[in-house]
């Protein structure tokens, strides 16, 4: 049993033995990529083929380490017992697990995704080396070692934003995913729109990666982009003739906004398509 | 065999270690792929490989390793016709390497000069620029980045040095540079203020136990806001001239300080800080700010840190109108003292070595003017410069 991507999900041969390594072996799994390549999507899908449950945990600038593990609410404890609560007796009661916990606590092996780890602090994935290393962690309210039950299949995704420490690299599995090719992107297109004209889907791809090829775009179009466009394209019933049309007499393709996101990428393609330059 | 592939590795600045090869270990016992050398390469590469800067040096070991192993024999090589050869490898060439040949005096001369250093050179060869071998930049060898090269061994066997390139799709993520930001932040982490600001989040439990105790029992929780870094930095960097050496450097500081700190200013001079600073190297005629303002805006909490390499003539120093680009009222250091004496805490960075220092009349006098607070631009000196900015009673030799 292995993950070979799924009816809505094209992973390259590459991306799989990554996958299925990091499966066998228990290890994180560390995914980077140009935005909008599917890094998120990826837990998604491994959790669907393999039919697990997924837990997400997205990180933030002010996420900590330790509430993907717990958090002790002290005050309503406190609050509560002044009221005289039953409860209060009992601190588990206030103990808020995290995402970790909750994964670790499954009986049987789940995923988890943590999602956009460089953009918390510099000292996170250090503080999540021994956790994702043994799989445990001691809480020091109930006074527990928290251990997995079932090693839970870990996939971390990082756009870059910040180096991550060579003593947590050292423990993941890495995989860089590529921008597709031009057969692969038809392969992504096709999952997503089984009776997209081939016509159109020919035009509309070459348009798309000619607008990548122009250089000093702030932001190219990624696979997201490009899916949304063609949806665009679908509803707002432009045909292949029309693109055509529009790319010889060097207009604008329609929707181009869904391509790119930046003003000045917006801008210096139309001055560039003015000129008449392709 | 796999051994000397990690050490192949290993030797060729590819940082793996001793758990990633037993991890890869551990995979192939439990048969996690199956026996392809493609998916032996996906595999490896996802285990030993842990930034996409360093994958296409992974793809060029790897061809290296796993094709080189049948190179061709030299003494047959040395045997083989020269016009045979000549005319079978022209076959292969495209138009584009066709001019790339020329470039280097066509393929009969080529061909003459790697019979002749295959002839000097007796040993195995890897890297360098001259000899046969791999990797390296030498017209001759495997895997090398010379654009007019010949191949030799890989597949081409005792044929021919067929002028095969290994599919390298990665290339363009290998910038050569040694992104270490993260030394760099971790040095600047060592610059912390820690104050309780903004909203109240965290439970205070001293004065909670206070205030209840006073309420006779009765419960009275009193929150705080968490503790942050709140230091305030104003930067100051010297550019153009003799900066463009440390261009990266700087930048490379620049960029992890902005991380770094949530309250940082910064401005850009030229050699020394006269009447005028600016934000933007593009507009800098146009968008100046004076540094009167600059003095005003900021109290004395700022934190100054200036990053340049204080050298210039004497002049530009001591005397009024002494600048190298305009026309300067004051001197530099009237300049410089009026810094030193609204902000307590500064340093002075300099990216030069400090071995030189001596040799520089000016790095020697505003070194004098920093009262010795002036650090190189290394990880160590940047810890004691920040060691420096937090405790201004600290003295240095």
């Amino acid at each position: 049993m292995g993950f070979s991507g799924t009816s809505n999900y094209v992973a390259t041969r590459e991306l799989q033995t990554a996958v299925n390594a990091a499966v066998a072996l228990q290890r994180p799994l560390l995914i980077k990529g140009e935005p909008g390549t599917g890094k998120t999507l990826l837990a998604f899908e491994v959790a669907k083929a393999l039919g697990k449950q997924l837990f997400t945990w997205h990180v933030k600038s002010t996420t900590t380490a330790q509430q993907g593990l717990y958090e002790y609410d002290a005050v309503s404890r406190l609050r509560d017992s002044q009221l005289g609560d039953d409860q209060v007796n009992h601190i588990e009661n206030y103990i808020k697990k995290g995402k970790i916990w909750e994964a670790f606590d499954t009986e049987e092996q789940s995923v988890l995704l943590i999602d956009e780890i460089d953009k918390a602090d510099i000292e996170f994935p250090n503080d999540l080396l021994q956790e994702l290393d043994r799989m445990e962690f001691y809480c020091y309210e109930t006074k527990q070692t928290i251990k997995a039950k079932y090693r839970p299949i870990i996939i971390i995704t990082s756009n870059n934003e910040k180096e991550l420490p060579d003593a947590f690299l050292r423990r993941c599995f890495f995989h860089f995913i590529r921008f597709p090719d031009k057969e692969t992107m038809q392969q992504i297109v096709d999952v997503h729109y089984p009776n997209l004209e081939e016509t159109l889907l020919i035009n509309a791809l070459k348009t798309f990666f000619g607008i990548r090829e122009v250089k000093n775009l702030k932001k190219k179009p990624s696979t997201s982009e490009l899916i949304d466009w063609l949806r665009l394209l679908l509803v707002g019933k432009v045909s292949a003739e029309d693109l055509e049309d529009l790319n010889k007499m060097n207009e604008i393709p329609p929707f181009l906004g869904a391509l790119l996101k930046n003003e000045s990428d917006y801008d210096l393609f139309k001055a560039l398509r003015e000129k008449g330059v392709k | 065999m796999l051994t000397n592939f990690f050490f192949h590795l290993r030797n060729n600045n590819l940082k793996v270690n001793l758990r990633e090869h037993l991890t890869l270990l551990e995979a192939l016992d439990k048969e996690v792929v199956a026996f392809s050398t493609e998916d032996f390469y996906f595999l490896s590469r996802a285990i030993y490989v842990k930034h996409e800067q360093n994958l296409d040096l992974y793809d060029r070991l790897f061809g290296q390793f796993f094709e080189g192993i049948e190179s061709i024999n030299v003494d047959e090589f040395l045997k083989i016709d020269d016009n045979w050869l000549i005319n079978k490898l022209l076959d292969n060439l495209s138009d584009e390497e066709k001019e790339a040949l020329k470039a280097v005096g066509g393929l009969e001369e080529l061909l003459e000069r790697l019979k002749k250093t295959i002839e000097e050179q007796k040993e195995r060869h890897e890297g360098g620029s001259k000899w046969v071998g791999t990797g390296g930049v030498s017209p001759f060898g495997n895997s090398g980045n010379n654009p007019a090269g010949v191949r030799i061994g890989g597949k081409g066997g005792n044929k021919s040095a067929v002028k095969v390139w290994d599919k390298r799709d990665f290339k363009n993520y290998d910038d050569n540079l040694e992104l270490n930001t993260r030394n760099t932040k971790m040095a600047l982490r060592r610059l912390r203020l820690l104050t309780r600001e903004g909203a109240e989040n965290e439970l205070n439990l001293d004065v909670t136990i206070d205030r209840t105790c006073q309420n006779a029992g009765f419960l009275d929780i009193k929150m705080q806001a968490s503790k942050q870094n709140r230091v305030k930095v104003l930067l100051l960097l010297d550019v153009g001239g003799s900066m463009d050496d440390f261009i990266e450097e700087c930048s490379m500081l620049f960029s992890s300080a902005k991380h770094q700190f949530k309250n940082l200013e910064f401005y850009y001079f030229h050699n020394c800080v006269y009447e005028n600073l600016w934000k933007d190297n593009g507009r800098r005629y146009e968008d100046k700010i004076s540094t009167w303002d600059v003095l005003n805006k900021y109290n004395k909490d700022y934190k100054v840190i200036f990053i340049g390499d204080a050298s210039m003539s004497p002049w530009e120093l001591s005397e009024p109108r002494g600048s190298v680009e305009h026309y300067n009222a004051e001197a530099g250091t009237v300049w410089l003292e009026r810094f030193k004496d609204k902000f307590p805490n500064l340093v002075w960075l300099n990216p030069i070595n400090d071995g030189y220092w001596q040799y520089t009349h000016t790095i020697q006098q505003i070194r004098t003017w920093s009262d010795n607070r002036m650090f190189p631009l290394t990880i160590n000196g940047l810890e004691k410069a920040m060691k420096c900015l937090k405790n201004s009673k600290l003295k240095f030799l």
